[in-house]
């Protein structure tokens, strides 16, 4: 195919005319590339530049350009705010959960999936599990309301029929559950689809491996632990930097549909529903948009640390 | 087969134990709304509803089918998702065709801007205003404009073309084929794996999207299912949702007294959930396709 082009005469010639010529040249494969940037730059830069909101007292009628000036007292407003310690808190210790628990768990159903012989049940367990991925959270949440209802929800009935409660318990409204349903919906609703990736990991693995082993007489859960482990290793790094990135988004739209009680915003308030409830709730935009800048910023530390720590351990995300 | 050792043993019943609760309690939220959806609501309300409806009945989904506005917001859905798809689809396989040509001038600079946005965004606030800004808000093009490009998707589109021979493009520039010719016969064809997968992830995005809609779309003639679908979660206020029925199903529903906000929402979310479950054995295959493919790119 090098010769095919080679023949090409053009392409060699065309490196001595000017940046110009070459660009009209090539003007039809520019035109596919060209509005699709210029769409990036609208949908994506100019929301950017709108960031300067945050330095403002942004009116609606004025716009970017005659809104008065404020530096950094949105930022002060925040750190102020009553609200301040709560919001912070909950994100933090929402997405640390999720990351503890939500990291493991799909590598763990992985291993286990691959400890299963029998094909039928394994792809029973597989396509059941990988189901709820592609729900939308206001399905999932409705499931859960559903579920933790006090008129007829399944949960109140399995407790009550186990003599384990007298009367129903409104879980949902009740502050010390709300962080233990949220991370478990959470789990419920990825750990399939998660494990996809960790499956292929292990099924990439040298079967020969495991032969030698279990002739050396290593039971199968040494070999879980010295072979499959290790092998899945380089992926398990990667997802891990990709969720260290994304620590500070404890969550939004399940958080938004599952804590619909304002009893319970003490501990489900996060950085996100925060911006979203002042505003685009209250009309405190500059607010809002100085709030998301914050958690942003903080964001690409994040992501920076994860990936220097990465690149020392020789895996790279850039 | 190697003779297992107590350990092991434990462990292996230990790991079925553990796969069939999962497996249960994945299948059971969903079997449980159909049942409820399909049980008298006033009968629900008594409680003990668990794996078989007591007092089976249509009247629910009666209701739900006459309610001019979740079956609206249903269309609305399937056209979203259609179109949405369609045009994203072809976009950024567009653009990522354009970006997987060697010889781009500008290639390296193009690339940076997109990558750029995979880690900073400007957040949910100026992106509101520039939505606002570009008069999208309250009109059906505030579902499809905004997802046209995804840079994500475009990087596995450039990934695949870059794999496809390079003689198939060749030949067809020898036939006199452009690069926009070229595109629409030899790639888009050869591209029926990686088109699969990407429309798929797509089109569950644009069916399960209920945010964008619930702040950027007040006409209630607009809303898709998933959002109303929330306001009638927040809600549950049954009176609402039946002062959205004519007179004829007004009349209809007062012989069915026994539907209750519970038993309604079931039904609701039944009708919501249903095209997903349809779909979801015969694309089996490709999301876990797509899953490797997305991963492989790192």
């Amino acid at each position: 195919m090098a010769q095919v082009s080679l023949e090409n005469e053009h392409l060699p010639k065309s490196k001595e005319k000017p940046l110009i010529k070459r660009f009209f040249q090539q003007i039809d494969i520019q035109l596919m590339v060209l509005p699709a940037l210029a769409f990036i730059f609208v949908f994506n830069y100019i929301p950017m530049y709108g960031v300067i909101m945050a330095f403002q007292e942004y009116d609606i009628f004025k716009g970017y350009f005659d809104s008065p000036w404020v530096g950094l007292k949105q930022f002060e407003l925040f750190f102020q705010d009553p609200a301040f310690f709560n919001v912070m808190r909950n994100t933090l210790v929402i997405s640390l959960l999720k990351f503890c628990i939500g990291f493991p768990a799909p590598i763990i159903l992985a291993l286990m999936l691959n400890e299963v012989n029998r094909m039928f049940f394994k792809r029973v367990i597989q396509t059941v599990s990988y189901l709820p991925h592609f729900l939308s959270w206001v399905i999932v949440a409705g499931f859960v309301i559903s579920l933790l209802s006090t008129e007829s929800g399944s949960v109140n009935i399995l407790l009550e029929s186990l003599n384990l409660i007298d009367e129903p318990i409104n879980f949902l409204s009740i502050p010390e559950y709300f962080w233990g349903i949220l991370i478990t919906t959470n789990v419920w609703k990825e750990i399939g689809f998660g494990s996809i990736v960790y499956l292929a990991a292990i099924a990439g693995i040298d079967p020969h491996l495991y032969e030698a082993a279990s002739m050396d007489g290593a039971s199968r859960f040494r070999q879980i632990y010295l072979i499959t482990l290790p092998c899945i290793m380089p992926v398990v790094s990667i997802f891990m930097i990709l969720a260290i990135g994304n620590l500070l988004n404890a969550g939004f739209e399940d958080i938004l549909l599952l804590a619909k009680n304002p009893i319970i915003r003490p501990v489900s308030d996060v950085i996100d529903t925060f911006v979203y409830r002042v505003g685009l709730q209250d009309y405190r935009y500059s607010y809002g948009a100085a709030v998301g800048l914050f958690k942003s910023i903080i964001g690409v530390i994040l992501l920076t640390i994860a990936n220097t720590v990465a690149r020392r351990s020789g895996n790279s995300l850039w | 087969m190697v003779r297992l050792g107590t350990g092991d043993r434990i462990m292996i019943v230990f790991i079925y134990t553990f796969l069939i609760l999962l497996g249960f309690s994945t299948f059971y939220p969903f079997w449980n709304g159909l049942v409820i959806s399909f049980n008298q609501g006033t009968d629900t309300s008594m409680g003990g509803i668990t794996f078989w409806p007591r007092e089976f009945t249509f009247e629910n989904y009666a209701v739900v089918f006459k309610d001019e506005r979740l079956m609206r917001g249903f269309v609305i859905s399937v056209l979203r998702t259609i179109a949405g798809t369609i045009g994203a689809i072809l976009c950024t396989a567009i653009f990522a065709y354009g970006m997987s040509k060697a010889d781009l001038i500008g290639k390296k600079y193009y690339m940076i801007m997109c990558i750029i946005t995979m880690y900073f965004g400007g957040g949910l606030i100026p992106t509101f205003f520039l939505i606002r800004g570009l008069g999208l808000v309250n009109t059906f093009w505030v579902y499809i404009i905004p997802g046209l490009i995804s840079v994500w998707n475009m990087i596995i589109f450039r990934t695949f073309f870059r794999g496809l021979p390079a003689g198939l493009e060749e030949s067809a520039k020898m036939d006199g084929c452009g690069n926009w010719g070229t595109f629409f016969r030899i790639v888009i064809p050869l591209s029926g794996p990686v088109i699969a997968t990407l429309s798929l992830f797509t089109a569950i995005a644009h069916w399960n999207d209920w945010f964008a809609p619930s702040i950027y779309v007040s006409n209630e003639n607009l809303l898709p299912i998933q959002t109303i679908l929330r306001q009638i979660l927040d809600s549950n206020i049954v009176s609402e949702q039946t002062a959205n029925l004519d007179s004829f199903a007004q009349s209809k529903l007062n012989a069915m007294k026994s539907v209750t906000s519970r038993s309604l929402t079931m039904a609701t979310m039944m009708v919501a959930t249903i095209p997903i479950i349809c779909v979801y054995p015969f694309v089996q295959k490709y999301f876990v396709k797509g899953v490797l493919v997305g991963s492989l790119k790192e």
